[in-house]
């Protein structure tokens, strides 16, 4: 952060942030503070009075057995789908990182899942699980009633991880092969003249090495497993089978705008923001251990 | 007319104090080299002349006018850079016409000036290159070149070799040197390599720690260091310092048990009186055991220049180095007789390190 | 590598091989499927290989989903957040780092602490705002007395009101509001040697002229890489716009318009046309990101986010 060479202006500086402090203000922090003030009180949705509810509004969301199983859900969609996809990358990434003949354009493939939308992904995956549909609901033809997602909670559960997990797989592979390729040429070398052939250097050398990317990765998949699986369900089952794959996020956006119970979602949106928070938290401490290492 | 003068200055960062408060005035025309060793404050110094950085305390005044408030480009100075800082998307031509850019200078008359500097520098052929395409050698007159165009009042180097390789290095002196010569601008080079700081310098600034420890000419400087860290960091292989104190005798007590016959620093020889004693390499002879004043050593080791050759010896515990031209084998443990130049000893303060003799 | 083992190569050719099998096949199925008619897409099993009825689910979707309007609108919200972004981010990271002011730190920390929140976090209480963009500023001249004073003096009663909902202003600025940007060229300009600035200042120029000849230049590639990023964040944004666009028929987006594509229950399954429709919605960026796909990479691990 330090520099040595600034300018010395007083208004120049605050000109140049205005537009991005002022946005931040009006779509951050005021909205962010005002959730606060919901979750403490009850107010009636769109408009009318709100009188203080102190922590009621958690202990309502606190006592009902469902918001504990969402919460339980998410951290299983998100602790799988995030595994999935890591460990997904990691391989592709290992292996690319070998940069063999005519494995260039297929590393520029790997990263493609990253363009697509949340929803598309839902609806391309939703026709490939379909029960009806002739690819995975083909084996329905074989055993009548094996697979089916709109019926089996389970089943549905598993089809919106395993195409989350899809969507990461771009995004994780950069990472990945780009920590990869940050590892010193000198030590695979050097490990090359320890006699490690190339398995041994990616199990003793490479994953080591990049310990501090799988750990970052690891942070941003969890928190992207809260906030992005939106789309995907939203597309896939809305929820269900009898909110089978509801989490988080979608019970937030459920309750607040189907449900119009303000107070709930909110108070929901702060146990989430904690949550979050301290994830970022400690990515962020873990960051800084990562340069002074280096 | 000073050209430039600086009055107290002092800088501070945060808490700490860089600069202690240093006075030196610098002729118009003249070649200053600033030498020190890293930390030592002298590329803040610059800095605070050039305009970079604040001045705490006192005052920076050019041809006679106080600079301190002044902005960088306000100051008619330039100044050459240790990484060159040229503008890598610019070519060669941009980099050295931008400032004249800045300033407003229609555009046919700066590709008139650019060609002129360019022609001095050598530079020609590279115009429409980038920074990345060239050597280190022609990247550095890139950055003389840019100073030139504006023709300042004053050159401001900051280190500017220390990223060229040696043969480079000698060759881009000769060159500063020359284009000093031809275009008589006050110059202030900042380096920590004493060879080229005597080579380049009308006048040498020696400064350790924030502190001005010496201003004078290169060989004033060299024969006769005004404190024992001027001695220490001027000549290389550096000047021979012993500790010690005078006995009874007048003789002058060093390592174990050591003594020396130093009559000829009558004045000095209180007895108990500690101070250093210091004697350049080449001011140590090597002798035969009979001659009066020899000092018995053993031979360390030798080190091999080519013409000549450094004799690394131990004489009671201190460490003497004697610049000899001798060809006889000289094995490590081997017996040697040296004498100390009687007129060549310089006296240092045991306590402040500054010098007490005068030549 | 230092050393070829025939058998390791092998190996690796195998897991790239399958590798590759996973990551394209929902970009396969969805182009096989949109290419063939209602029969064959309702074949058990079905046929791997596309079909030639790709134009018409493709003009079928598009008159279905009312692609042309919403593609448009989709495209104005990513053109407007991608550049809103490149500008305001390079403008407030400047100052952040190149200038020596008080609150320096302060601005760094409220600009830095939107990174930890993502809009979909926040939902609920951005959503709040958005009736009225202004209320901020009302409460705040609310509570300093500033509407009743001005009101028992002028008659005039302050009401400041803006509101977001089926705007694009209402789809774009709420974007814009994090960090994203902002940290990516921090992390380039932090990288800028010192020399830089000053051999600038003592050319003459002052701290305008830096950014425009020198800063904005050299950061090229790095606006690039924002630009990709920003671009496919945008396009697929798709919770944000679905609670801020009541008014979908003037307002929807193009991804909005994928779950109306969805065979209803128990309608006709003509997956056929929905695959065309996701075909042409995902296009775009994916598009971008394989064009732009060196310059993406490096400036996405950079922004470490």
């Amino acid at each position: 952060m330090e520099r040595r060479a600034y300018y010395r202006k007083n208004s120049l500086p605050w000109l140049l942030l205005a537009p991005q402090l002022l946005l931040v203000l009006i779509f951050f922090y005021w909205p962010t503070t005002q959730a606060l003030y919901w979750a403490f009180t009850l107010e009636q949705p769109w408009g009318g009075g709100n009188s203080w509810a102190g922590v009621d509004n958690f202990l309502a969301v606190f006592a009902d057995d469902r918001y504990w199983t969402t919460v339980l859900r998410s951290g299983f969609y998100a602790v799988v789908s995030t595994a999935l996809s890591m460990a997904g990358a990691l391989i592709l990434a290992l292996f690319a990182d070998r940069a063999l003949k005519g494995t260039g354009l297929i590393k520029g493939i790997f990263i493609w899942p990253y363009a697509i939308a949340a929803p598309a992904a839902g609806v391309a995956f939703r026709f490939m699980f379909s029960p009806e549909a002739g690819l995975i609901g083909a084996i329905n033809k074989l055993w009548p009633g094996i697979w089916d997602p709109s019926t089996i909670g389970w089943h549905a559960l598993l089809m919106v991880i395993v195409c989350h997990a899809w969507l990461g797989i771009g995004y994780n592979f950069v990472f990945f092969l780009a920590a990869l390729q940050g590892i010193p040429r000198s030590l695979t070398e050097a490990g090359a003249m320890d006699g490690a052939r190339p398995f041994r250097r990616m199990l003793d050398l490479q994953l080591p090495l990049i310990a501090p990317t799988t750990f970052f990765l690891f942070i941003i998949n969890i928190i992207s497993s809260f906030t992005d699986s939106f789309g995907l369900i939203d597309t896939m089952t809305e929820g269900g089978p009898i909110g089978a794959t509801t989490v988080m996020v979608y019970k937030i956006y459920f309750d607040g705008f189907k449900g119009l119970d303000y107070s709930g979602a909110a108070a929901q949106s702060i146990v989430l923001m904690i949550i979050v928070i301290a994830l970022t938290f400690i990515q962020f401490k873990w960051v800084e251990r990562k340069i002074h290492y280096s | 007319m000073t050209a430039i003068s600086i009055r107290g200055v002092k800088k501070r960062y945060k808490k700490t104090f860089v600069v202690h408060g240093v006075d030196v005035e610098i002729e118009p025309g003249e070649f200053v080299v600033i030498l020190g060793p890293s930390g030592c404050g002298k590329s803040t110094l610059l800095r605070m002349i050039a305009g970079l950085e604040e001045i705490t305390e006192g005052e920076i005044a050019i041809d006679d006018r106080v600079v301190n408030e002044l902005e960088p480009r306000e100051r008619g100075c330039a100044m050459v850079f240790q990484n060159y800082a040229l503008y890598p998307h610019m070519t060669v031509e941009k980099n050295i016409g931008y400032s004249l850019k800045v300033a407003g200078v229609p555009k046919v008359s700066r590709a008139e000036r650019v060609m002129k500097v360019a022609r001095i520098v050598g530079l020609e052929p590279y115009l429409d290159r980038r920074p990345g395409e060239l050597s280190g050698g022609q990247r550095q007159r890139v950055a003389m070149a840019r100073a030139m165009i504006r023709e300042p009042k004053i050159f401001l180097f900051d280190e500017p070799f220390s990223n060229l390789d040696a043969k480079l290095r000698v060759a881009m002196r000769a060159e500063v040197r020359k284009l000093h010569r031809e275009l008589g601008v006050t110059s202030v080079f900042v380096t920590h390599d004493q060879t080229e700081a005597m080579t380049l310098a009308d006048r040498l600034i020696i400064m350790n720690s924030g502190r001005v420890e010496q201003v004078g000419k290169p060989t004033d400087v060299y024969n006769n260091p005004a404190s024992r860290f001027v001695a220490d960091f001027i000549g290389s292989p550096a000047m021979n310092l012993l500790e010690g104190e005078f006995d009874a005798d007048g003789k002058f007590m060093h390592g174990q048990g050591g003594r020396l016959d130093v009559s000829s620093l009558n004045g000095y020889r209180t007895p108990g009186r500690k101070i250093v004693l210091g004697v350049r390499p080449e001011q140590i002879r090597r002798t035969d055991a009979g001659t009066a004043g020899a000092i018995p050593a053993i031979v360390d080791y030798v080190e091999e220049l080519g013409a000549n050759r450094l004799i690394h010896a131990d004489a009671n515990g201190s460490r003497l180095i004697a610049l000899d031209t001798g060809t006889i084998e000289m094995p490590s443990g081997a017996p040697v007789h040296l004498s100390l130049g009687a007129d060549a000893l310089h006296v240092f303060s045991l306590e402040d390190g500054k010098r007490l003799n005068a030549h | 590598m230092i050393e070829r083992s025939r058998t390791f190569d092998t190996v690796t050719y195998f897991v790239m091989a399958v590798g590759l099998i996973v990551v394209i096949a929902p970009f396969w199925v969805v182009l096989v499927a949109g290419s063939q008619s209602l029969q064959e897409v309702s074949r058990i099993p079905i046929s791997l290989w596309p079909s030639n009825h790709l134009m018409e689910n493709l003009s079928e979707a598009w008159r279905r989903a009312d692609l042309g309007p919403k593609l448009l609108n989709s495209l104005i919200v990513a053109v407007g957040v991608t550049s809103g972004k490149i500008v305001l981010a390079a403008l407030s990271a400047f100052a952040i780092v190149f200038f020596d002011f008080r609150g320096r730190m302060l601005s760094f920390w409220l600009i830095f602490i939107t990174l930890m929140l993502p809009l979909e976090v926040r939902i609920v209480p951005t959503y709040s705002i958005a009736a009225n963009a202004l209320s901020p500023f009302q409460t705040i001249l609310d509570t300093l007395g500033i509407t009743g004073l001005v009101q028992s003096l002028t008659g005039i009663q302050i009401g400041l009101s803006w509101n977001l909902l089926n705007s694009y202003p209402g789809m774009i600025l709420p974007l814009i509001a994090t960090a994203t940007g902002t940290f990516l060229y921090r992390q380039f300009f932090m990288t800028i040697p010192d020399e830089l600035v000053e051999a600038s200042k003592m050319d003459g120029s002052g701290p305008i002229r830096f950014f425009t000849d020198v800063l904005i230049p050299l950061s090229r590639t790095n606006m690039l890489a924002l630009a990709t990023i920003m671009f496919v964040y945008s396009w697929n944004q798709y919770l944000w716009p679905l609670l801020i666009t009541t008014d979908r028929a003037h307002y929807g987006t193009a991804v909005m318009q994928l779950k109306a594509l969805i065979p209803a229950q128990n309608g006709t399954p003509d997956w056929n046309v929905t695959m065309a429709g996701a075909l042409i919605i995902m296009l775009p960026p994916l598009l971008v990101v394989a064009f732009m796909q060196r310059w993406f990479v490096r400036g996405l691990v950079s922004t470490d986010k």
